[in-house]
């Protein structure tokens, strides 16, 4: 972004909606609600081009799944024209295929955007449940599968038998290295986390060090439940992921052996989560929103006190962050998605969406929070934008 | 053929609730407005041919899942989606 981000971009259960800081500080909704009644699972301004915006639609409940894009800056909106959609089954009789890879399947969301590199400006990714892989060389208006992963002779070992668990299986946390357009990391919840050397040709799993405690196997080569991976905005061979598991981060450098720095995490608290995010500048800080793990796993926040967890050593020490925040009575969460950081790179602000349907903003990085929206619906996804 | 849609492709449909269209089977019919309704089409049938599961095709008065009916003597075709839910 070539300006401090000061507006969200919201997606919700039941369509989008744009918040944006006003310069006497105070927030407010910016248009009327977009696609009102619409799931929207991910809302995105292109960072490379901030006029254009692209959000997710439909999927689960009435109509099927698709995109919408804008760009004149969400004031008016096409479908695309060739949405994501894997291979149609098309020879008389044909079954799809057994060698589990994805023809014959069907979109039922299209779920997690990534905007292409910056030096292919037209570019974006979209990952799907069941767990699907798609590119647009466009801007977003004709989706194609990334056939690597689509087609790939392991899929169905990777991403396992369906129905997957009960929000579906999900691809997500697509990332695209900064550096090199062809390297790519992909994760499925449930599968693990894929490397991809030539944009999407082949794959490798990458999951050493993270462990499945819902298997039979601690350590598998693949199959964990990662809910959210990032590569850092600081430092891009940093991975830092919020598993299903516990916490953990991997230095590229050094190789793919993931260490568990949710271990540091206070006991009472547990290392479980949804979201990550990292700092623009500092490659050692990343903020989770830990939730409850334990027994029925209610994904609301420990003992009912919302709180982020910040760590500024990659993870060795983690300090506990609810200033402005209830004190206590909040039984709520927040979705994979739903975190993010806005503002100026030296002065950051980390921002979640409660699926409440409350959007907190903690500015001097999380240091006080506010809440600058509440009575949205279902907050699925959250997304730092450049508003005018 | 007369087909009526409900509300929530009216985006689609620039808000008219009953459209003409041409065709042998419902998958014709749809496939008929979805070149003057592009994006139609797809919102209600999935990439495999199938009717999307909460939509609902009625050929007249019966219901019917499989596009590839044919119309017979049928007058009258509603495409519903059932919204239903929370």
């Amino acid at each position: 972004m070539q300006q401090p981000t000061n507006g969200l971009l919201v997606g919700t259960r039941k369509g989008g909606f744009a918040l944006k800081r006003s310069s006497d500080g105070t927030w407010r909704q910016v248009g009327d609600p977009i696609r009102l009644g619409v799931q929207v699972n991910d809302f995105q301004q292109d960072p490379r081009r901030p006029e254009v915006w692209l959000h997710t639609a439909g999927g689960d409940f009435h109509l099927g799944p698709t995109v919408f894009r804008s760009t004149d800056a969400g004031g008016t909106w096409a479908e695309a024209s060739k949405p994501p959609a894997f291979d149609q089954v098309t020879e008389e009789g044909a079954e799809p295929r057994h060698d589990g890879t994805s023809r014959g399947l069907t979109v039922q969301r299209s779920f997690w955007f990534a905007p292409g590199h910056a030096s292919e400006s037209d570019t974006w990714y979209v990952a799907t449940t069941p767990q699907g892989l798609f590119r647009s060389e466009d801007g977003g208006d004709t989706w194609s599968g990334v056939d690597g992963f689509n087609h790939h002779p392991q899929y169905r070992t990777w991403t396992g038998e369906p129905p997957g668990p009960p929000d579906g299986p999900f691809l997500h946390s697509v990332l695209v290295d900064p550096r090199d357009a062809s390297h790519l990391f992909v994760s499925m919840s449930a599968g693990g986390t894929f490397e991809s050397h030539d944009a999407g040709k082949s794959w490798a799993p990458i999951n050493a060090g993270v462990r499945v405690d819902f298997g039979p196997e601690p350590y598998p080569e693949f199959g964990q439940d990662p809910h959210c991976v990032i590569q850092h905005p600081a430092d891009p061979d940093l991975l830092y992921q919020q598993n299903h598991c516990g916490i953990y981060r991997v230095d590229l450098r050094e190789g793919r052996q993931w260490s568990r720095i949710g271990d540091n995490m206070p006991k009472e608290i547990g290392d479980i989560g949804f979201g990550i995010v990292g700092h623009p500048t500092r490659p050692g800080t990343v903020w989770v929103l830990p939730m409850d793990g334990t027994r029925t796993w209610p994904r609301t926040a420990p003992g009912g006190r919302l709180a982020m967890y910040r760590t500024d050593d990659g993870g060795q020490s983690w300090t506990r962050q609810d200033s402005g925040l209830p004190a206590c009575g909040s039984w709520i969460g927040a979705k994979r998605q739903a975190l993010a950081v806005i503002g100026a790179p030296d002065a950051p602000e980390v921002c979640f969406g409660a699926t409440c349907g409350e959007v907190w903003v903690g500015r001097d990085g999380g240091e006080r929070f506010e809440c600058v929206a509440r009575h949205l619906p279902e907050i699925y996804s959250l997304a730092p934008a450049v508003l005018a | 053929m007369k087909v009526r849609v409900s509300s929530h492709l009216f985006e689609y449909t620039d808000g008219r609730d009953e459209l003409e269209a041409t065709g042998a089977t419902a998958r014709e019919l749809l496939r008929d407005l979805d070149g003057r309704h592009p994006g139609l089409y797809f919102r209600v049938v999935d990439e495999q041919g199938a009717l999307r599961r909460h939509i609902n095709v009625f050929l007249g008065n019966r219901a019917e899942r499989d596009l590839d009916q044919p119309l017979g003597e049928v007058d009258r075709v509603h495409v519903l989606g059932a919204l239903s839910g929370g």
